[in-house]
């Protein structure tokens, strides 16, 4: 249960045991693993960079796990989120949730996944061919987020 | 962050981060006010700096407010002491 934000990598089936340990009102185990792709808009991609806002991601994490947790009929929820620097196929991040039964447990990750994009202050450089760069948001993650109603990310001014 | 009298009752901390920091040049700065004020009116102020500044912050570039680690607005109240992060849209995940 909880948040950790770290730079060593994890174990997606250790956590989930962890996580549904001694609980046996737990008919349903649902974790997603983001990984890092060696292409973006068509580059080739060596590393990847992630930095984060110290204090402000632990709060922003922990608020979404609390709205999923309000909107769903779940027991459990763990996010890791990894910063540092990582090569193409590492794992970046882990959503685990458990719940009595799928349906609940499914979009309780998805929301949080969709949520974990548009609003933890997590930001990703790429080293390509041609130089490092900063990757730019992608309107299809507002849009993913918006799925779940109500407002998606505070606007700036 | 408070570590004196004197910058707590007159200095916002001001926080750039990602790509924001590079462009501007600098990760924190100490921000003097006069009393309480808004989101805006420190954007305005770091807007009329020019340059880098205002080609980064002007109004319609897609750059997020935090006030104490919340996402805020232009209408976010903002006290001495207060610490205001620019955030570029975010990437993780």
């Amino acid at each position: 249960m909880g948040v950790r934000i770290q730079e060593a990598p994890f174990d997606a089936q250790a956590e989930a045991d962890a996580l549904r340990e001694g609980d046996f009102d737990v008919g349903a185990v649902v974790t997603f693993t983001g990984t890092v792709r060696d292409v973006n808009d068509g580059d080739a991609v060596g590393t990847l960079t992630l930095e984060h806002y110290p204090g402000m991601t632990e709060k922003a994490l922990e608020a979404i796990v609390d709205e999923a947790r309000e909107r769903f009929d779940v027991r459990r929820i763990l996010v890791i989120h990894r910063v540092g620097t990582l090569a193409p196929g590492d794992p970046i991040v882990l959503v685990a949730v458990t719940g009595a039964h799928r349906g609940e447990a499914f979009d309780a990750c998805r929301f949080v996944m969709d949520y974990l994009k548009t609003r933890a202050p997590f930001w990703k450089k790429e080293r390509t061919p041609s130089g490092d760069r900063w990757v730019d948001a992608r309107a299809s993650d507002d849009e993913a987020a918006r799925r779940w109603g109500g407002d998606s990310s505070a606007d700036g001014p | 962050m408070r570590g004196s009298p004197d910058l707590a009752t007159s200095v916002v901390k001001l926080v750039f981060l990602a790509r924001l920091r590079e462009a501007l040049g600098t990760s924190h700065e100490r921000f003097a006010v006069a009393g309480p004020t808004t989101v805006g009116a420190i954007r305005a102020a770091l807007i009329e700096r020019g340059g880098a500044w205002s080609a980064e912050l002007a109004n319609g570039r897609a750059v997020r407010v935090a006030v104490n680690h919340e996402l805020a607005t232009g209408t976010t109240a903002v006290a001495p002491g207060d610490e205001v992060a620019f955030l570029p849209p975010v990437t993780g995940g």
